[in-house]
């Protein structure tokens, strides 16, 4: 059996971020993945926000990473070289009831330590032009920022591995082994692995993974899932995070600008058992339709060019602070019941922003046990950027192609995605083995034609890198190959 | 070849229109004539459209879309227009400078004297249609999927459900009939058919295909790969009609539900777009907004025929020499052309009467309601019929045409500009 000291059970941004925290340390890492590629819940569905820390009850553990996590993200995004900008967010009022609001809201964002302004309609207005012009005026948090959050996934576990880290995807935990109430390894579907510690961050199944051990056997998660719209940056530009006036259980459908460019719109709020329930409904997408037009009433059906769903990973803990009233609190802690568990559990938003500093107390969590780390010496904390052709000025565009040809391939035209960006993706730390591995990586396939161009010839790419028939090459997991037989074979 | 860094005409793209587009230029005087292709062999969609069915105006011949392509292709590199193969312009600028890259040429910078924008159109998604459900393997645009059938030789699929009565979309229903994979049925939102009506009955009734109009998808179900839809009968607003849902078990949806001209280059020169056709605004030279910038086929107006691509490519291309031989034109008075009663568009939006004098000038059009009775196409000044011509029908998926004769060129000239209506006989 493979021992390892830490295992970390979950590819999603709390994993990944927590296992470059890890590789600083002289410890033997193993991160699993059950899917076919780290990222692929919550961490590359979500609204793409390091929020500024306004909105989570105060007191509770979800207020206090946000707090701590702000303000780490400009060392973290230049290290892992992935696009984060500090943009701030505006909470628009509607109408003058809306206006009423926003005093309090500006009172529950001091208590959490969060810097906050007040803009009247005309400010607004001249700030977004695009906004209602119903405005009655906003809440301003110049301490958000939006990062692509799929690039925090991989930039941070490819960080990871280059000290050390060792990842499997396609492995799912299917059990502990213990010896007494010490963990001592884990069951996986590609075999058993030994390790003295496991941290849970597992996302939508972190509850499955504490009631394996048998610790928390209340805890439950209840996936609860939004819907959102990408639109197409040809039609509409917004370069502003717009948050409505918040409802009681969600902050509401926003509309933002992504680091990608698009303006992207969600997301609603639908609870459901199915921890794979990722489908868009009709009435989903009419929700966030009515909730985008409050907001900007100039957006219209014609510039979509994506709909996605992702599931919120909510949890139904207490918040530890006494003489605070809040069930949804993150689970960041060693398990009280076994040895050798790390609970990272209930990580919805904010938990992307807060994934740097969950990570670094996964470090003290670790110590507090008695683990001993000791710095590796040589660590290296920068991740380099690859090249994205669509960047780079037509200078540096030229230079490039000259220097390796295959950069001045274009394969995705609406998203300008060459060649050499996708065999780089395939041979990268963690290698982009599937389609959707290199559009989450690139974010080829994304634009007007969704991938219509350049699907076959992705396909015949990662066909000829990974030396495998086309009919071996798949969108996701196993099961989702693109083509199943050449046209003249007799079907058997 | 060695790549000049000046042009007279350059054409992009190497479908039926670019490649007319550059013949013609080369026939009509302009010296040096450059396509540039992003794909590694010039013919555009129609390398993998092979079936019959082009040609039958151009050549009164029934021929296969390759051997269609062939023949101007051959004609092409007879009267010596130069190809740049397997290269993207990545940007044209108002003043004709454009910027291409390539792996096998490198990046380059090219000056032309005009340029002809021929880069087709694209598939609508399933995002555009806002279709819900999962999004696994098995989804893909019918123009996708034919690329696969018939260019890379490989299967996408074994039981098809196809959204959408495009052509390309029944084409595909019966190509992959031939290949054995079962379709197991097309749906239509629109109460009317979307594509040519020999395609229906060709790829659809010759082969026990239902189509199933006022039917759209509701869901799509499946994680790793597409396991079943679920259809819906819509009502005229297309909302759904409870009670209806049918979940139809398939590996693959295709969608055959549009076509989108594109021209997000056009955009970056400045050329003004046609909200309703999604293409240039275009004189009868097909010239755009920016001088020197012309544009021909499916980045115009989303054509039925090839053949009609083919002749607004050597319209284009004539427009574009006579622009390098001449120097640019005094500006004439040019006369509007309005989409009146029943007409969804017409191209093109302004004519020349002058251009009268060199022959006829075609308008064409889509009709926005299918009239199944005969009826009128009617151009008219104000009040005043100037011209009319007889249709036995009028449908949305066939466009129509009517031509401007010479003769009517003085009173097309009086007039401050025309109103073309399709109304029943």
């Amino acid at each position: 059996m493979k021992k390892y000291d830490i295992i970390i059970i979950g590819g999603g941004v709390i994993g990944c971020m927590t296992a470059r925290a890890l590789s600083r340390f002289d410890l033997k890492v193993l991160l699993i993945e059950r899917e076919s590629d780290i990222g692929m819940g919550a961490s590359s569905a979500n609204s793409a926000i390091i929020h500024a820390g306004h909105d989570p009850m105060p007191g509770s553990l979800k207020a206090e990473m946000n707090r701590l996590a702000n303000p780490m993200w400009d060392q973290v995004s230049a290290d892992l070289g992935i696009p984060f900008k500090r943009s701030g967010a505006y909470i628009v009022a509607i109408g003058e009831d809306e206006f009423g609001c926003l005093a309090a809201l500006k009172e529950r964002a001091e208590k959490n330590g969060v810097l906050t302004e007040i803009f009247n309609a005309d400010e607004m207005l001249k700030r977004e032009p695009l906004v209602n012009p119903a405005t009655s005026g906003a809440l301003f948090t110049p301490t958000a920022g939006m990062v692509d959050p799929f690039a925090a996934c991989v930039a941070s576990i490819e960080n990871a591995i280059q000290n050390g880290v060792e990842v499997l995807t396609d492995t799912a935990f299917t059990g502990f082994i213990m010896e007494g109430k010490k963990i001592i390894g884990i069951h996986t579907s590609q075999g058993d692995f030994a390790c003295r510690w496991v941290v849970n961050a597992a996302g939508t199944y972190s509850d499955e993974v504490m009631h394996a051990a048998e610790t928390r056997q209340d805890f439950k998660i209840t996936p609860r899932r939004g819907e959102y719209y990408l639109l197409d940056k040809a039609e509409i530009e917004i370069n502003n995070i717009l948050f409505p006036v918040p409802s009681k259980v969600s902050k509401g459908i926003l509309v933002l600008g992504s680091t990608h460019g698009n303006v992207l719109v969600g997301p609603n709020s639908q609870t459901t058992d199915y921890k794979e329930n990722k489908a868009v409904t009709p009435e989903g997408l009419a929700e966030i339709w009515q909730g985008a037009q409050k907001l900007v009433p100039s957006i219209t059906p014609r510039s979509v060019i994506a709909v996605f769903a992702g599931l919120r990973a909510t949890g139904n803990a207490e918040c530890q602070t006494p003489g605070v009233n809040y069930h949804n609190d993150f689970v960041i802690e060693r398990a009280g019941e076994v040895d050798g568990l790390i609970n990272l559990a209930g990580i919805e938003s904010p938990g992307l922003t807060a994934a740097p500093a969950i990570a670094q107390r996964v470090t003290e969590l670790l110590k507090e046990g008695g683990e001993k780390l000791t710095e590796k010496p040589g660590w290296n904390p920068i991740r380099p950027a690859r090249p994205r052709f669509n960047h780079l000025t037509r200078e540096e565009q030229a230079a490039l192609v000259a220097q390796d040809p295959r950069y001045g391939r274009i394969v995705c035209r609406c998203e300008m995605i060459t060649e050499g960006e996708i065999v780089a993706e395939i041979h990268a730390p963690l290698p982009a083995r599937t389609y959707d591995a290199i559009k989450r990586r690139t974010w080829l396939g994304t634009g007007r034609c969704l991938g219509s161009f350049d699907m076959p010839r992705v396909v015949d790419i990662l066909a000829h890198e990974l030396n495998l028939p086309v009919t071996a090459i798949r969108k996701k997991g196993a099961g989702s190959e693109f083509l199943l037989r050449q046209t003249k074979e007799v079907e058997a | 070849m060695t790549i000049k860094e000046h042009y007279d005409v350059v054409v992009i793209g190497s479908g039926p229109g670019g490649l007319a587009a550059a013949i013609s230029a080369k026939k009509n005087g302009a010296q040096d004539v450059l396509i540039i292709e992003r794909d590694i062999e010039p013919g555009g969609i129609l390398l993998q459209c092979i079936h019959n069915g082009f040609g039958v105006e151009v050549f009164k011949q029934d021929l296969p879309g390759p051997s269609y392509a062939q023949r101007f292709i051959n004609e092409a590199y007879q009267v010596g227009v130069d190809f740049l193969l397997d290269t993207m312009v990545l940007e044209i600028t108002r003043d004709h400078r454009i910027t291409a890259t390539s792996k096998r040429y490198g990046f380059l910078t090219i000056q032309a004297k005009a340029v002809v924008l021929a880069m087709g159109c694209r598939e609508r998604t399933r995002a555009q249609v806002r279709l819900p459900g999962t999004r696994p393997a098995g989804v893909y645009t019918a123009g996708t999927a034919q690329r696969w059938v018939n260019v890379e030789g490989y299967m996408p699929g074994k039981n098809f459900v196809i959204l959408g009565s495009g052509d390309i979309g029944m084409i595909m229903a019966r190509r992959l009939t031939f290949e054995g994979a079962k379709v197991e049925r097309v749906l239509e939102v629109m109460p009317y058919l979307s594509g040519l009506t020999r395609n229906y009955v060709q790829c659809l009734m010759d082969f026990d295909i239902e189509l199933q109009l006022k039917h759209t998808v509701k869901n799509i179900i499946g994680k790793k790969r597409v396991e079943a839809i679920e259809a819906v009968a819509v009502d005229d607003k297309w909302n759904y009609i409870p009670g209806t849902e049918e979940i139809i078990p398939c590996d693959t949806l295709l969608l055959s539900v549009g076509l989108i001209p594109e021209n997000e280059l056009s955009r970056q020169a400045g050329v003004l777009i046609d909200p309703v056709t999604a293409g240039p605004f275009v004189d009868d030279g097909f010239q755009t907004n920016i001088p020197g910038i012309y544009s021909a086929g499916n980045v115009v107006h989303v054509y039925d025929l090839v053949d009609w691509v083919t002749e607004a490519g050597l319209i284009a291309g004539k427009s574009a020499a006579r622009l390098v031989q001449n120097g640019p034109q005094p500006d004439a008075k040019t006369i509007a052309v309005k989409a009146g009663e029943n007409v969804r568009y017409v191209v093109p939006h302004t004519l020349n009467p002058d251009h009268l004098a060199d022959g006829e000038i075609r308008i064409q059009m889509r009709v926005r309601q299918p009239i199944e009775a005969p009826v009128w196409v009617e151009v008219r000044s104000g009040e005043k019929l100037l011209h009319r011509k007889g249709e036995p029908y009028a449908r949305p998926g066939e466009m129509v045409t009517i031509p401007l004769k010479p003769a009517l060129m003085d009173e097309v000239k009086a007039a401050g500009e025309l109103t073309v209506a399709i109304v029943k006989r």
